[in-house]
């Protein structure tokens, strides 16, 4: 099971920093990142990509879904 | 190739990062004031003045660079479908956290955006600032780090997301009619600014390029001690690069030019410096709190962010604040009220970070 973030409302920096929290509480798991503004998806997928993960973004309505996947 | 790739991936920031820095630079060859090519606190203060709600004489004009950056990002969300308007996340929280960026902004004598402008006319009090803006950050970050935030914006109806986008469009009929009712600067930096349509034009490409890049000029500094993330410091060195290179070839330094490297005697500037770190860490502390720069909320009060148009107003109430209150400083150096006023915002960031954690 992936480990649920869920972002939505949240402006820029907050995004970025539950979901650092949430890969330093979980090492090498899955993330699921939800939020609705495009930044947020831009600033999630760097954050993933540098941390080492595979990051696949989709729209879910108004909703955008990022599965973070370790590379490790 | 990874540093290739990485430069890949920062193009257009890069690429904007070097035009807005050209054109800020050359903003001043063109009739804006001295090392102000572009500044968004200083634009905001003398809209503030312009409006009539300081009496400072020179400083009131309705600068149109600001609402072309409003406007400007405006148009390119709804072109690329990024328009939402949303809020609710502590608006009061903000527009105080807002005035508080201006009353430090007012001290140094510019935002972030001008503090580069200066350091490349060579104004070396701009590396003082620059050292308080990065502790105001990293004072900021340690709060983020805890939990804080101001909570969760809401979608909004498009009638509230258009609230600033109307404001800006009201702004630059008064800016173009000029009715007797606005204050107008006969000297002093007020009076010096670039033709409307100039203004205006670089205004909204700005706006444009900052909404498309994301550029925070508080956010790049963040991002590389929050998570090591070198996206908008690209953005930010080019804009610094690009001015200092400009200010070169344009002729700017040098015998007959306007600028000399140093500390002393800078245009619109003084020395006190303590003063010009602490209230750019102001700055930095609370732009860190509210999550972005005053040129970043403007872009977002211009994609229907209401919490981002609550802390434009705030701006704008803050810079009355500090020219009516004897905060604001002059070259002259500190006012009556500056250091308090400092201390003041400090004050109240240290307490809000302190107690805004919401899960």
């Amino acid at each position: 099971m992936a480990v649920e973030v869920d972002v939505r409302g949240y402006s820029c920096p907050v995004p970025v920093v539950k979901t650092k929290k949430a890969m330093e509480e979980n090492p090498g798991k899955e993330l699921k990142v939800i939020t609705d503004t495009q930044t947020s998806v831009q600033n999630v997928t760097r954050l993933g990509k540098n941390s080492g993960y595979k990051v696949d973004v989709r729209e879910d309505g108004e909703d955008f879904v990022l599965v973070l996947i370790p590379e490790k | 190739m990874n540093l290739i790739s990485s430069l890949m991936s920062k193009k257009w920031i890069i690429l904007f990062g070097l035009i807005f820095g050209t054109l800020g630079a050359l903003a001043v060859n063109w009739g804006n004031p001295a090392n102000m090519g572009i500044c968004v606190a200083c634009f905001l203060r003398d809209i503030s003045g312009g409006l009539g709600f300081h009496r400072a004489a020179v400083v009131q004009y309705l600068r149109p660079e600001i609402m072309g950056f409003a406007l400007g990002a405006f148009v390119t969300a709804l072109a690329f479908k990024e328009w939402r308007p949303r809020g609710g996340a502590s608006p009061i929280i903000r527009f105080f956290l807002g005035m508080f960026v201006m009353v430090g902004a007012l001290v140094f004598l510019g935002c972030p955006v001008r503090m580069l402008l200066r350091l490349a006319g060579g104004d070396l009090n701009g590396l003082t600032a620059l050292a308080g803006l990065v502790f105001g950050v990293i004072v900021g970050i340690f709060f983020l780090k805890r939990g804080f935030n101001l909570g969760k914006a809401k979608p909004m109806t498009n009638t509230a997301g258009s609230i600033m986008p109307i404001m800006m469009v009201g702004l630059l009929v008064l800016a173009i009619a000029v009715p007797a009712f606005i204050f107008q600067s006969e000297s002093g930096p007020g009076s010096q600014f670039m033709p409307l349509i100039v203004s205006l034009a670089i205004g909204l490409f700005v706006g444009f390029g900052a909404q498309r890049t994301r550029y925070c000029s508080v956010g790049a500094w963040r991002d590389i001690f929050l998570v090591k993330d070198f996206y908008l410091i690209s953005g930010i060195l080019a804009f610094l690069a690009a001015a200092l290179v400009t200010n070169y070839i344009a002729g700017n330094f040098g015998a007959g030019g306007i600028y000399h490297w140093g500390f002393e005697n800078q245009p619109i500037s003084h020395t006190e410096h303590l003063w010009n770190f602490l209230g750019m860490g102001l700055v930095g502390i609370a732009a860190t709190q509210i999550g972005g720069c005053p040129l970043r909320n403007l872009i977002l009060s211009g994609e229907g962010d209401t919490d981002a148009g609550v802390t434009v107003l705030g701006y704008i109430a803050g810079a009355a604040v500090a020219h009516n209150f004897a905060v604001a400083t002059s070259p002259a150096g500190l006012n009556t009220w500056s250091i308090a006023a400092v201390l003041a915002g400090w004050a109240f960031c240290l307490i809000i970070g302190f107690t805004m954690r919401k899960a």
